[in-house]
């Protein structure tokens, strides 16, 4: 068991592509760290660097406090489990997830008994003489982990391992990653593309964008106080929504409305390249039938009247998605998260997401009066894509101050 | 829905009882005609009227057929080993990395592949003249592995792309060096390959007629097929067509013994459950 740093650990490939930037990151013994981002952010080339797999171009690795940069990955002792899973299609699910320890030359004996130990923790005692082929994919997913797990190693790193596996599947796994993680209390690296294994299994997240890191943190600071508009689009489903919001006369001119803002905002906006035009951002959560709402909860908001489009009764809230008049918010994040999303995020002149009570009596088609909660709000520089209202690492609505 | 699958069934069962007679039948013919007497052989008789053993008492008679069945079994045999074990090793670097002149590499063995043969035969003939590989085994077995190689290649490489390569990292991670890693995990797997490619490749050597008849003159290297196209009789009269015929079956033997032994070696999907998806 060990702690891993990676000190501006750089990659570039010979043909010139820089897939891993400067990635400064700390990960405390037995910490569990989520890497998520979009397709080709240089996620499974910085978990291969950790591994070993390919050669770091710049910066240095330290495991356990020591510099393995040029160190071959079976002296580094870590697992990986692939997201093919990379079974050994000619030995049984026994010489699987003994291999690693008759490469450790281990003693027969122990070998036996640590294999038994392993298969029973995942419950593959019944499948111990089957080849891969005849698994089903679970099964195979656990083997992996099997094989990863009976030779203790430092860390274990995992690239998207349940991405293959179908929805119910996926879930079930989930619960078993978690808890054996727990259980073994070895720091654990595991990518993913998924919101909710992101948000679910780690104590902190890494978001990475182009080779870079965005934000690192757990998983509800990431998603109460994104640092940027990136950070924002990306966790969350359905995502936040985002406004084109035009600086007038110390207010935002929004589709919702005018909103007011705060005086540190104001502050900050009063300098002279700050920028005259924002992307107001907000979940849809934080939406509410204005026939539901308290005086005290309406004190802290603001309402507007639109169409509602559609809306889907989940039975616990209604999702009810609205149209808004005015401009599109456009930022070159916003079509980056759109491309990998393959769906539109930018509100304004489009579709807003919200989610209300379930009692809410909103019908489709008709016009419909809705709150929206000022201290929830994010407001972000379209150009560097910055979170305004953020201050100290928290995110306080644009009446903060 | 079972009555079409049954149809088609029928038919293509039909289809390959045609294609199997049709290749068999010159076969069996001359394996007919290896036990007819020299009297009955004309007869045009399927089944032999008259059984004899004589035929394959008179090859063995002499040493000249005994002779070409060494040089042809040796020389085949170094050849395909050779051939295999170069070819792997480049079928392996063309699959597996990116260098540059690869392209230029995988056109030039087809190049050499598409060669029409018998327009080498003499300069090859007058080089080995002057090398002194003429009539040695060397100087079949050189001439056999350059053809054979570009087959290897493309066979081996189509092989080798079919091995997902995260099994290789996952030895890495397991603690395996490179060289375990391509022993223990790679090699097993890329065995159906190898042995595919070995059966071609000696197929191609023993079958070999154009290079053997030019580039050998005595029984030092002779190989089969040359050495049945000399057969005569006893005499100036006898028609040596029952011996060439049981030469002809003899022959064949070999070739069944090799492809029985590694055929059992070729387990069709092995690779499968490695990986998903
Ligand atoms: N061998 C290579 N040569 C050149 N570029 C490469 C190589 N491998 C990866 N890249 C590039 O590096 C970038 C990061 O790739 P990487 O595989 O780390 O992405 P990823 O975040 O794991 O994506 P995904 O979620 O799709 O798996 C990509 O732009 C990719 O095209
Ligand atoms: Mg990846």
């Amino acid at each position: 068991m060990a702690d891993i740093v990676l000190d501006k650990v750089s990659k570039s490939f010979p043909d010139g592509t820089v897939a891993v930037q400067d990635v400064d990151l700390e990960i405390a013994d037995g910490e569990f760290v989520i890497l998520v981002g979009p397709s080709g952010c240089g996620k499974s080339t910085t978990l291969n660097m950790i591994a070993g797999l390919e050669d770091i171009s710049s910066g240095e690795l330290r495991i356990g406090g020591q510099r393995v940069n040029d160190k071959a990955p079976r002296d580094r002792d870590i697992a990986m489990v692939f997201q093919s899973y990379a079974l050994y299609p000619n030995m049984t699910v026994r010489e699987n997830m003994a291999f690693p320890l008759r490469l450790a030359k281990l003693d027969k004996a122990t070998i036996d008994q640590k294999v038994d130990e392993a298969a029973k923790v995942l419950e593959l005692t019944p499948l111990l003489d089957r080849k891969p082929a005849n698994l089903s994919g679970g099964q195979r997913q656990r083997v992996a982990m099997g094989r990863a797990i009976v030779r203790q190693p430092k860390a274990f790193l995992m690239d998207e391992p349940l991405s293959n596996l179908d929805a119910k599947l996926r879930v079930q796994m989930r619960t078993v990653v978690s808890r054996l993680q727990k259980k073994l209390g070895t720091t654990t690296v595991y990518v993913t593309h998924d919101q909710t294994e992101a948000m679910t299994l780690g104590d902190r997240v890494v978001i990475m964008r182009g080779g870079a890191i965005q934000q690192v943190g757990p998983p509800q600071e990431l998603y109460d106080h994104p640092r940027n508009l990136f950070v924002a689009g990306f966790i969350g489903s359905p995502s936040m929504n985002f406004l084109h919001a035009a600086v007038e006369d110390g207010k935002l001119r929004t589709a919702l409305g005018d909103v007011p803002i705060g005086d540190r905002i104001r502050r900050e906006l009063e300098g002279a390249d700050a920028p005259r035009e924002l992307i107001l951002g907000i979940r849809p959560e934080h939406f509410e039938d204005a026939e539901l709402i308290d005086d005290e909860a309406r004190a802290r908001g603001m309402e507007f009247t639109a169409p509602a489009d559609i809306v889907e009764s989940m039975g616990s809230d209604k999702y009810v998605y609205f149209t808004v008049e005015g401009q599109r918010a456009s930022a070159a994040e916003l079509e980056e998260l759109a491309a990998d999303a393959g769906a539109d995020f930018s509100g304004g002149g489009g579709n807003l997401v919200t989610r209300l009570s379930a009692e809410s009596p909103v019908q489709e088609g008709e016009d419909r009066r809705v709150w929206f909660n000022l201290e929830k709000i994010h407001l972000f520089d379209p150009s560097s894509g910055r979170n305004l209202t953020l201050h100290e690492g928290r995110s306080a609505g644009t009446l903060g101050d | 829905m079972a009555d079409t699958t049954t149809r088609a069934k029928l038919r293509w069962g039909l289809i390959d009882v045609i294609v199997v007679v049709f290749a068999l039948v010159p076969v069996l013919w001359i394996a007919s005609l290896s036990f007819k007497t020299p009297a009955t052989l004309t007869d045009g008789k399927f089944w032999p009227r008259e059984w004899t053993l004589d035929n394959y008492k008179s090859i063995f008679d002499t040493d000249q057929f005994v002779r070409a069945l060494v040089n042809s079994i040796g020389i085949a045999l170094i050849a395909t080993l050779i051939a295999v074990v170069l070819g792997a090793m480049a079928a392996y670097a063309i699959s597996r990395l990116d260098f540059p002149g690869k392209r230029l590499l995988v056109g030039v063995s087809l190049l050499i592949a598409m060669f029409p043969q018998v327009s080498l035969v003499s300069p090859l003939f007058e080089i080995e003249r002057q090398l002194g590989l003429f009539d040695t085994w060397p100087g079949l077995i050189l001439p056999y592995i350059t053809f054979a190689l570009p087959l290897a290649i493309y066979t081996l490489s189509a092989f080798f792309k079919q091995i997902p390569w995260d099994l290789e990292k996952a030895a890495k991670m397991d603690g395996a060096t490179q060289a375990q890693a391509f022993r223990r995990v790679i090699a097993p797997l890329a065995a159906p390959g190898l042995f595919t490619t070995a059966i071609l490749v000696f197929i191609f050597c023993w079958n070999d007629f154009l290079f053997a008849i030019t580039l050998t003159s005595t029984e030092r290297a002779r190989t089969v097929p040359v050495a049945l196209s000399f057969f005569t009789g006893e005499s100036q009269f006898e028609d040596p067509t029952g011996a060439i015929c049981a030469a002809a079956v003899v022959i064949t033997i070999p070739i069944i013994l090799f492809v029985l032994f590694f055929q059992r070696r070729i387990v069709s999907g092995l690779t499968s459950g490695a990986v998903k998806g």
